[in-house]
Order: structure tokens, then sequence, then C-alpha cells
């Protein structure tokens, strides 16, 4: 048994109202893992410590045995070099640039954006795959609250990246939807074969991607999984 | 009539050069307070806010003291160059710029704290180093915000006239520019010359006005 994750990570916000400590633990060698809890439980913040956008205040961060974050052996992998795709929980599209530019969006290198009509064998496999062609030239606020979510997945996937991270992919969806681009994500993900962490507050999601959950309640890993000493030796 | 447009000519060079350093400065001061926590950060903004509210005579006299000959800088730069700014075009473009600074650097931390900060985590996720994602990213989704300051920044420094007269004085062809020449027009009773002055500023500052509210309401920066 590999384990896949292996998270331990710190972390105090000073918040002009209130003070939050985040404190989560936990390895898991689950391909799907689900981070569940609350608004506010600390969800999102442990997603972003995994992906490299908040620094923790101690501990580390292991992905597949690679260590992307130790505090004690000053090891922080940037985020732009860790490799992992992230969907925002509102998908954080880019306003200024068209469907097309979004996706193509990580395999331009250099200082300038795409040009409009850009041509990349990667980027219009995934246009393909998530029926975007027709929707290219159109702007982000141009979309629906499905495009939306597959142009930011196609954005995520096009430059391999090798776990995909997502802050409720769902939630700025309406419930039919909800469902069926649950079971696309689970399909994909298949095909993939990368890790997934997804984050949620739905017993639906749990239920679909839920290989093991890992609850989180007001900064800390609650309940079953938390950490299983068996996985960290492995 | 001829006369009129030399005052032009450097009143656009002096305004051109003000523009353009304040679009360096103003950009750079901006993104700074809009993106980096310090202590005395809005101390610093309130310091750096003051040529808006000082008078400009008060500011040209502080630039006389501090870029003069017996000045620190100005002695300085006199010892080790041989630069003299006092009195020469380039000592008003610094007047101009420093009382048009404002305008530029308060627009552009209002630009800059309005893109939302998710925007530059997803740049980053998807492999951009910070250049990257400032000229990627958060300079494009702010750039019709900075510009509507620009443009007010050259017409501020059109029309600027306490502080350069104080430090650049009013030497007809070098340092005279609209505003300073409107002035010793009247004074010297030349009505002619003080009307055409006035009505070629006047058109200056409404058609750069013009273009600076086509700039603000502007939507979400899109298809450019």
């Amino acid at each position: 048994m590999t384990v896949i994750w292996d998270v331990d990570a710190r972390r105090r916000f000073d918040h002009a109202r209130r003070r939050f400590e985040l404190r989560v633990r936990f390895a898991s060698d689950s391909r799907r893992l689900v981070l569940f809890g609350p608004s506010g439980a600390g969800k999102s913040q442990t997603l972003k410590i995994v992906a490299g956008l908040t620094r923790p205040d101690a501990g580390h961060v292991r992905l597949g045995g690679e260590t992307l974050a130790d505090v004690a052996a000053r090891i922080d992998v940037p985020a732009r070099d860790r490799r992992l795709a992230y969907v925002f929980q509102d998908y954080a599209l880019f306003p200024h640039l068209n469907v097309l530019q979004n996706v193509a969006f990580g395999l331009q290198r250099g200082w300038r954006n795409a040009a409009r009509e850009v041509r990349h064998d990667e980027v219009q496999r995934w246009m393909r795959a998530f029926e975007l062609g027709p929707l290219s030239h159109h702007y982000p606020e141009q979309l629906s609250g499905g495009q939306r979510q597959r142009t930011a997945l196609a954005r995520a996937l096009v430059a391999r990246p090798r776990a995909l991270l997502l802050d409720e992919p769902f939630a700025a969806l309406d419930p039919d939807l909800r469902a069926r681009l649950r079971d696309e994500l689970a399909d994909l993900q298949a095909e993939l074969g990368i890790p997934l962490v997804l984050i949620t507050h739905d017993e639906r999601d749990v239920r679909r991607f839920g290989d093991e959950v890992i609850e989180i309640a007001a900064g800390r890993v609650a309940g079953p999984g938390a950490l299983r000493d068996d996985a960290l030796a492995a | 009539m001829e006369g009129a447009w030399i005052p032009l000519a450097l009143t656009l060079k002096v305004a051109g050069w003000a523009t353009l350093l304040n679009l360096v400065l103003g950009v750079g001061v901006g993104f700074v307070l809009a993106r980096r926590r310090f202590p005395g950060r809005e101390l610093l903004d309130a310091l750096l806010t003051l040529p808006m509210v000082m008078p400009p005579t008060v500011l040209g006299y502080y630039l006389l003291v501090l870029i003069g000959r017996r000045g620190p800088i100005g002695a300085w730069l006199q010892a080790h160059f041989g630069i003299q700014l006092i009195f020469t075009w380039q000592g008003a473009v610094i007047a101009a710029t420093i009382v048009a600074f404002p305008l530029v650097f308060k627009s552009a931390r209002a630009a800059f704290e309005a893109v939302d900060p998710q925007l530059e985590q997803a740049a980053r996720v998807l492999g951009l180093g910070e250049a990257a994602v400032f000229f990627r990213v958060t300079l494009p989704l702010a750039w019709r915000g900075i510009l509507a300051g620009v443009l007010l920044a050259f017409a501020r420094a059109t029309g600027e006239f306490g502080a350069t007269l104080m430090v650049a004085g009013s030497i007809p062809g070098k340092t005279q520019t609209l505003s300073v020449a409107v002035y010793e027009a009247v004074q010297a009773g030349q009505d002619d010359v003080a009307n055409f002055l006035v009505a070629v500023t006047s058109v200056t500052c409404v058609a750069v006005l013009l273009a600076a509210g086509r700039l603000v309401p502007g939507r979400v920066a899109g298809q450019t």
C-alpha cells in the first residue's frame, strides 16, 4: 500500500474579528479523497496549503512520497512547480480571456497571454473532450455555470497535473446539472487515474466520490481517517 | 500668434515626460500599496497623497529647498554630474510629476485592489511566475483604472502652474509653459495672446477628460 497524501499542517489565521487555528493531519492512499465539513471549517485553507497557495506555519505536505512542503526542513515548492490542478469554488476563470485562451493559459509560457486563436493539440483535445469547441471565443461572463465548470476543468487538466484538487466544484450549479456533472467528473477521474481531492459540505458528493472521507470541523480533522499510523508507516 | 505654439509644445513635452514617469512610479507604488502588507502602509499612502492637497507653491518651495543649488539633492547632482535642475524644463518635469503623482498611484492602487486575488492564485497554480502573473492577469484587469488615472495626471500636469513657476521660472521658449504664458500675457496686457492660449489649454483639457470618462466606468476589461 502506498501513501498518496500525507498532510500534517498547522497554520494560524489572524483576522480582524476572529482568530482561527487550522491543525490538520491526515494520510490517505485513496485516489478519491473527500474533505467533508461545514463551511468555515478550514477545508479550503487545507486545500490551499496542499496547492502551495497558503504557507503552513509548521508541518509538511507530501504527495506520493515527494515532499512539497516541509517547514522544519525549509522545503517549500512554489505553487507554480507543484503541477497540481486546482479548481476554485467559483472557477476563477480569467475574465479578460476567452474560453480558448483560458484553457491554453497554463501551456503558454512567457509574459504574454495566448492569442485569441491559439492552436495547440493538447488544448484542442480538452476543448473537444468538454465540448467547448463552439464556445472558444466566448468570454467567461457569457457562459452558463456548467460551461464555466467545464472550462475550469479543461484549463486545469491541460497541463497534465499529477493530482486534481477541487473546491466545492458543484456548489455554484443548479441541482439537475449538479447530478450530471458529478457523474461526468467521476468518469473523468476513472479515465485519467490521477488522484483527486474534493472539498464539499454536500453529502451527495461524499457518496459519489468518497472512497475515503476526512471530516474537518473547526480547523481539526474529526472522526475516522484522522490519522492512521499504518498508512504513515508504509 | 506663432509664439503661442512654443509654450504649447513645451507644455506637451513637460506633461508627457511627467506622465511617463508617473506611469512607472505610480503603477509600481500603487501595486505595492495594494498587495503588500507592511507597517505604516496607510501613513505612506497619506504622505504620497499630500501633493494633491497642498498648495502647489508650497510644494514648489519644498522642491527648491531639496533640488536647489544649496539643497541636499541639488548640490549632490551639481557636484557629481554637473546637473542643475532649477530654471530648466527638466525641473518643470519634476514639479509636474510630483503634483500629478497622487492621481496615478491612487487610481492604480484602487484598480489593483479591485482585481480578485484568487485569479492571481489560479495563475500561480497553472505554473506562472510572479512577473508573468502580473503581466498576464493583474495588469490587464487593472489597466483601465490605471489609464484613467494616467490621463487625469496628464491633464493635471498640463495645467501645472504654482510649483512649476517656483522651480522652473518663466523663461520664454525654455520653461514658460502654457499656464505660465497665460499669466504673463495677461500681466502684459496681450489679450489676444491670452485668449488663444486659454482656448488651446481648454480644448486639451476637455479632450483628456472625455477620454478618461470613457475609460473609467468601463465594463470588465475584456475584448481588447
